[in-house]
């Protein structure tokens, strides 16, 4: 059987599997959360446990429907906040454009407060 | 983790810019770093939440507590209970959810948990290749290393020279067994108890039981007399 290595030799394979691929040396460094990161964990819980907007193989085909480059570039819990913001919007919750005028709100507010904040915004879906 | 670097790049600045005597900032580390695009999508998506009613201040705040609140404790429990109970062990290892519920510990409904035993011949090691499957309940929330895609690729098909970058050298005749979770099965380590603990009481062998012990990256160290 071949060895598959990367990313660049992984065939036909859907984004998240990666059972088998070479990542190189593993990063032990432990990390505690940070505060928004902490929010976006309770938030996604009580969204799909309590409320049962969604189930949690929604919310990882949301995940794994990512492009290769986003899904090898964000942080987990930055895969976990894309998902919700896009089920929120699949399950008609929130609307695609009062999140992004709300984004644009917060932005605003924490430039005006002194702090360095990205021009750039997040992908649909 | 990125956020991190911020932080530390910020206080770079500080220094360079404030001279003696005034070596840090007033404390505004984290509104003064700057603001990644996603903790702005999660102040956006939060703020809406809760003026329309669908989650609460205060129904966050508890959640996070109780995400706080579970650690590698409660597992290293259920381990030290399984180290000085033989008939508990085999329940444990038979039908882990039933087990559980006689320490009332309710796995709800969410996934099946399997307990897996180390032996002199077998090391147990347990990866989500998919994703970051893991028992949360008994561990708390995984390191950030178990959901990267170097430990979730490699596990699977190299596990001692993973196990080896841990400092966990597994005997050539021992057979390392790589357990893949899934959202519906989590798996947890059941290491074998350590030379040198026979005297020791329940809740010191709890104490002896980390974290990576029940994920197989790590094994409890020999007790010294």
């Amino acid at each position: 059987m071949r060895k598959t290595i990367t990313r660049e030799n992984a065939g036909g394979r859907a984004v998240h599997d990666v059972g088998g691929l070479d990542f190189g040396a593993i990063d032990r460094s432990e990390h505690d959360l940070a505060l928004w990161e902490k929010r976006v964990d309770a938030m996604m819980i009580l969204l799909y446990s309590k409320q049962g907007l969604w189930t949690v193989d929604a919310m990882r085909r949301t995940i794994e429907s990512y492009g290769e480059q986003a899904y090898d570039d964000t942080e987990y819990y930055e895969k976990w906040m894309r998902a919700m913001r896009n089920l929120l919007v699949e399950q008609e919750v929130l609307g695609k454009a009062e999140i992004e005028a709300e984004m644009a709100e917060v932005a605003e507010r924490h430039r005006k407060a002194g702090r360095s904040v990205p021009v750039h915004t997040v992908d649909w879906p | 983790m990125m956020h991190d670097h911020d932080h530390d790049h910020s206080h770079d600045h500080a220094h360079d810019h404030a001279g003696a005597g005034h070596a840090h900032p007033p404390q505004r580390d984290h509104d003064a770093g700057p603001m990644g695009v996603y903790e702005v999508m999660e102040e956006a998506v939060r703020t809406l939440l809760i003026e329309k009613g669908i989650l609460s201040h205060a129904e966050i705040a508890v959640q996070m507590d109780l995400m706080d609140s579970r650690s590698a404790a409660l597992g290293a429990k259920v381990i030290a209970r399984a180290w000085v109970d033989l008939a508990f062990k085999q329940r444990l290892l038979a039908d882990c959810r039933s087990a559980l519920a006689e320490l009332g510990i309710d796995i709800g409904q969410i996934a099946e948990f399997k307990v897996v035993e180390n032996t002199p011949a077998t090391h147990n090691v347990i990866v989500c290749t998919l994703c970051s499957c893991y028992p949360k309940l008994l561990l708390g929330i995984p390191p950030a290393w178990y959901k990267s895609l170097a430990y979730r690729s490699r596990t699977v098909v190299d596990p001692r020279s993973v196990l080896a970058e841990f400092g966990v050298t597994v005997a050539a005749e021992q057979t390392v067994r790589v357990h893949d979770s899934t959202a519906d099965l989590r798996y947890i380590v059941l290491p074998m108890r350590p030379a040198g603990s026979d005297h020791m009481s329940e809740s010191e062998l709890a104490a002896l039981v980390t974290r990576d012990a029940m994920i197989g990256t790590a094994v409890p160290a020999a007790v010294r007399s």
